[in-house]
């Protein structure tokens, strides 16, 4: 298990507040200014060094992101910082714990983003829903401007920074980095084509990098203890410490920062208290967010907890939002909730997302009753295909897999739905051969 | 005030509405859309009892940044927290995706309707709005509901009944876990940062 001295959010729980003169006790704001005098190439080769990938899902490396961002301005263009703060993936609840109990980290972590990129302001972007979370940010803001951290000669570094809070009105898509920015603009969440890329042209037609609310708070301790040590943890290309939050059947939900690659099972045994009614119980697991494809148990009991682990048994890390079903679990309902949750969101764009995730919604939901003829799985499976990589953003691939899921792992259990729905005895297993 | 069309900001809010738009570039007033909207329907809370946006005072917010109003009613109308018609004096938002439903939310949804809520409408004496919503963050601390600015978390069957027994008795029940624990730390005290906590 990850030690204590070597956990970055050691006020996670908000055992003790939030505020600027606490922070500043547990470390924050300490020597900022220095931290800034390494100058803006070092920050982001070192944050390159430390392996960070982007904590939103994607998984990008987080130097190389930044250093797509124009070093001048040849046309008198400003450079913005967007921070990800809607949190809005079913399953994740990572970002709310930075926000509300160790906010400086994340405005202290956007100041040194923000220079290393070059940019002249941050906008962080929260979830409308986030409301006692915005007013902790806000307040947190306010505190860092009156402390001169922030603003003018941010730190007393010479550098002008600006940082402001948007609040968001409920809509999941606002997610994705185009549409976000598209929100801040003051339109409808919808997202862009790209290219052009938002490093290029962003926030008002601006170079911008849009990066998650945990890739940010993580950069001022990383640089404060150094990229190796960062490094240090997990697997090759899977490295540093992660924020899990694990909801679902297991005894004690829970969020909490440990190792990258930390096997499921450790994950749950040392801080869950173990898979509701016991290992043998556990069915299967979403292991980063909705939109990624379920896993069975028997795959996941022993994998790491990384991205390139759960990528090898085709699905993924995500934010590291890991939902745990047990036996009781009804699971085409569980996924069909979650065919509801992408109809609901669909931004309504883009033709097959817009129509597909209505219709795939519906075919699921009749197979939750074993309404269905037994053909309507293939169509199903095939209607996945024909969303999954023919929209704008990836909200299309997001509804398709999470069922493509179920159908590969889950086939025998939808079909014995309809076979007992028209009558039909449910076909028996195979007897065991005789000994 | 009863039709809205003489909505203007109360003399706080005028001020913060200055201070919003500040936040955005010159020339970049639209982008203040959708916090000034959330102004507004604060206001008409604070004055009606009910939060929610009546045309006439989103019209009154696009005059303001000079936006067409059809482009702040396509904002109001795309993002599902602002409310277009009025909703009860608390609006219930129980969460109903997997994370949450796995955990029971089946139950807070029936602690709902035996008290009369029915989901998308207003209850007979104007006190609550039922609306399923979609996942709000909270998965650790499933299931879970929002009633208007709070949380109430880790909820059951009998945990939702009193908090809506509260509410209709006129007392604040106390909003997060419903079974104590601290935030999202796991039940029965922290597997880490034992000496902070």
């Amino acid at each position: 298990m990850l030690a204590d001295k070597d956990r970055i959010f050691t006020n996670l729980y908000g055992f003790q507040p939030w505020g600027l003169e606490h922070a500043m006790k547990r470390g924050d704001w300490a020597g900022t200014k220095e931290l800034l005098a390494r100058g803006q190439d070092t920050i982001i080769q070192q944050v390159k060094d430390s392996g960070l990938r982007g904590r939103g899902g994607a998984g990008f490396s987080t130097g190389t992101k930044w250093s797509f961002m124009p070093k001048e301005s040849k046309d008198g263009r400003p450079s913005f910082l967007v921070v990800n703060a809607d949190e809005s993936e079913p399953g994740s609840c990572k970002d709310r714990e930075i926000i509300r109990h160790d906010p400086h980290k994340l405005i202290e972590g956007a100041l040194i983003a923000g220079y290393a990129m070059r940019a002249r302001a941050a906008y962080i972007y929260i979830r409308g829903e986030y409301i006692r979370e915005a007013e902790v940010l806000f307040a947190a803001v306010e505190e860092a401007y009156a402390k001169g951290f922030i603003g003018k000669n941010a730190c007393g570094s010479g550098y002008d920074f600006d940082v402001f809070v948007h609040r968001g009105g409920g809509a999941y898509i606002c997610g994705e980095e185009t549409a976000m920015i598209e929100s801040l603009e003051g339109k409808k969440g919808q997202p862009r084509l790209k290219p052009p890329f938002p490093a290029g042209a962003g926030l008002y037609g601006c170079p911008t990098t849009v990066n998650n609310v945990e890739s940010i708070a993580v950069v001022p301790t990383i640089l404060r203890r150094g990229p190796e040590w960062f490094a240090g943890f997990g697997r090759p290309n899977n490295l540093g410490t992660k924020l899990f939050q694990i909801s679902g059947h297991v005894n004690k939900p829970c969020v909490v920062e440990d190792a990258m690659s930390v096997p499921f099972r450790e994950l749950i045994e040392t801080h869950c208290g173990g898979i509701r009614g016991g290992w043998d119980n556990l069915l299967a697991v979403i292991p980063g967010g909705s939109s990624v494809p379920l896993v069975p148990a028997h795959q996941i009991i022993d994998a790491p907890m990384d991205f390139d682990g759960l990528r090898d048994l085709k699905s993924g890390l995500g934010t590291a939002a890991v939902i745990v079903m047990d036996k009781s679990t009804d699971i085409v309902r569980a996924i069909a909730r979650l065919s509801y949750f992408y109809k609901h969101e669909s931004c309504g764009q883009c033709t097959p997302c817009r129509e597909g995730t209505g219709w795939m919604w519906r075919v699921m939901e009749r197979l939750v009753t074993g309404d269905a003829e037994p053909s309507e799985i293939d169509l199903l499976l095939e209607v996945t295909t024909q969303v999954e990589g023919h929209t704008i953003c990836a909200l299309g691939d997001a509804a398709a897999w999470p069922i493509q899921g179920l159908i590969r792992h889950f086939r025998p259990e939808i079909e014995a739905r309809i076979a007992k729905r028209r009558g039909f005895a449910v076909v028996p297993e195979l007897p065991q051969a005789a000994e | 005030m009863s039709d809205f069309t003489d909505f203007k900001w109360s003399d706080a809010n005028a001020v913060e509405a200055e201070r919003i738009i500040g936040r955005y570039p010159k020339g970049r007033e639209n982008s203040a859309i959708m916090p000034l909207l959330w102004l507004a329907q604060y206001q008409v809370a604070a004055q009606t009892g009910v939060a929610w946006l009546p045309l006439p005072v989103i019209e009154f917010v696009a005059a303001q940044i000079g936006m067409p109003k059809i482009r702040a009613l396509e904002v109001a109308t795309f993002y599902t927290m602002y409310n277009l018609k009025p909703v009860g004096r608390f609006h219930v938002q129980v969460c109903g995706t997997t994370p949450c439903m796995l955990r029971g939310s089946d139950d807070v949804l029936r602690a709902c309707a035996d008290k009369g809520l029915k989901k998308g409408e207003v209850t007979n004496d104007g006190l609550f709005t039922l609306t399923e919503v979609e996942c709000l963050g909270a998965c650790a601390n499933a299931p879970m509901v929002q009633v208007n600015d709070d949380n109430y978390e880790d909820l059951t069957y009998e945990t939702m009944t009193a908090i809506l027994d509260d509410l209709i008795a006129g007392r604040t029940p106390k909003a997060g876990s419903q079974i104590g624990r601290t935030a999202s730390c796991p039940e029965g005290g922290p597997t880490s940062l034992k000496e902070i906590a």
